[in-house]
């Protein structure tokens, strides 16, 4: 879109010579040669006659360019792309490491607090068990007191009942004595007596 | 239309700002020239400061710089894969030079360096000289191999090889008209609907409430053409990178 320096198209108008500004005078022919493309002359794209020009200045800007970018602006862009990839993966690897701290405190965590659970656990069973076999011992004492004092008195009650059984067989020989003396004369106190255990083995 | 203010093509005319003749050739700097430096000195700015800070977190000028880094570093890298990097300078000069010379252009009074095909086709024969000189320098007579597909019947290797030779020298051209056909038909595009404008406002009433259609065509070519500007640059730095691609991995 340049229409630009161009009012000063010495052909076209040459009232106005001076509104270039750029040597409108000296090469009035030159400068315009090619920029007739209004009228009869070369479509100014096509026009041959600017070709050098436009290569040269195209020549030393692009090569200035070209350097400008290769020895400044890339490594430049470069360096800070780079550093910024370095910087993140930085932080991730420390990211990464904090994480790993984290993870680990709370294995730690977990770990002490299983010890702890088990050690009140065990806490309790030693005591548990201590206080069943402690009152197992009571009890077996009280139970082996018990017992003895059982067999005391039925070894007690078996002597009072064995004593008495004696007696029984006394007193049976004896009245069996007095009445057999009373209906059938005198008998002797071990025939009296073997006919009580006769009877009484009979019975038995 | 002998009026400069509606004249489409007047605008591509080149004048001259400072005579200057080295040995016979006339290089005179010129209105192009000018905008060359500018566009130069745009880039310089842009990139240089964008640059300077080096900060980790960047600002404006920064993320552009690194935006279009980036941008141009994985066209090229997706195209040409890790060997190609080494010629980041060059696609990233050629893209950065194309886009802002294009968007240059879009200012109203600026010239457009890349409506000359002198300069679309200087900019394409750099891209075409450098991959045969490195396709050969890398790869020897191993690179001709780029005109004889692998897995082609025997038959229609001779047809294959003349059509990829056609294609192979088409490019430069390709390339080049391209850029300069877009850019060139874009401004003048716009220029005419904007002459459409200013003839029919002169015609009074009538002709203002008619000069409403073009005016709108403009808002909205400007639009594409801006679009356009980014699209060339984009198409000339891809397709830049296809190539050079052959040059490092010719076997296709």
């Amino acid at each position: 879109m340049s229409w630009f320096i161009s009012q000063a198209n010495a052909q076209e108008s040459p009232v106005v010579p001076a509104e270039d500004g750029h040597a409108p005078t000296e090469a009035a022919g030159t400068t315009v040669a090619h920029e007739g493309g209004e009228h009869g002359g070369t479509f100014p794209p096509f026009d041959p006659s600017t070709f050098p020009s436009q290569l040269f200045w195209l020549a030393i800007v692009f090569i200035a360019l070209y350097l400008l970018m290769a020895k400044k602006v890339i490594p430049q862009i470069g360096g800070i792309l780079e550093a910024r990839a370095a910087k993140i993966a930085g932080d991730l690897v420390e990211a990464e490491k904090a994480k790993a701290e984290t993870d680990a405190a709370i294995v730690s965590y977990e770990a002490s607090l299983a010890a702890a659970r088990n050690k009140a656990n065990a806490i309790a069973h030693e005591t548990r068990s201590k206080v069943a076999h402690e009152i197992d011992a009571r009890r077996h004492a009280a139970e082996a007191q018990l017992a003895g004092k059982l067999a005391d008195t039925e070894k007690h009650i078996a002597d009072v009942k064995r004593i008495a059984l004696e007696h029984v067989s006394t007193i049976a020989t004896e009245t069996t004595e007095a009445v057999v003396e009373a209906l059938v004369g005198k008998v002797g106190r071990d025939e009296a007596a073997a006919a009580v255990a006769a009877v009484s083995v009979g019975k038995h | 239309m002998a009026d400069v203010r509606t004249d489409p093509i007047h605008q591509f005319g080149i004048q001259k700002l400072v005579d200057i003749n080295i040995d016979g050739y006339d290089v005179s700097f010129t209105n192009s020239s000018l905008f060359m430096v500018l566009t130069l000195a745009a880039i310089a700015l842009v990139l240089l400061w964008g640059s300077s800070s080096r900060a980790v977190v960047p600002g404006r000028a920064q993320t552009v710089a690194e935006l279009s880094y980036e941008f141009v570093a994985n066209t090229l890298r997706t195209a040409a894969g890790e060997g190609g990097m080494r010629f980041m300078p060059l696609v990233f000069s050629l893209f950065m030079f194309v886009l802002t010379a294009n968007i240059f252009g879009m200012v109203p009074y600026f010239f457009t360096v890349t409506s000359h095909i002198i300069v679309t086709a200087a900019l394409a024969l750099l891209v075409i000289f450098t991959v045969t000189i490195y396709g050969f320098y890398k790869n020897g007579t191993h690179f001709l191999k780029l005109f004889v597909p692998s897995g082609v019947p025997a038959a229609i290797v001779p047809l294959v090889t003349l059509i990829e030779i056609i294609s192979f020298l088409s490019r430069p051209l390709s390339l080049a008209v391209r850029l300069f056909a877009n850019m060139l038909a874009g401004h003048i595009t716009l220029k005419v609907f904007a002459g459409f404008v200013v003839t029919l406002t002169s015609l009074g009433a009538f002709g203002f409430l008619g000069a409403l259609l073009p005016l709108v065509m403009v808002v909205a070519l400007t639009a594409l053409e801006f679009l356009v500007a980014f699209l060339q640059a984009y198409v000339f730095t891809i397709l830049t990178c296809m190539y050079l691609n052959d040059a490092l991995h010719p076997g296709h």
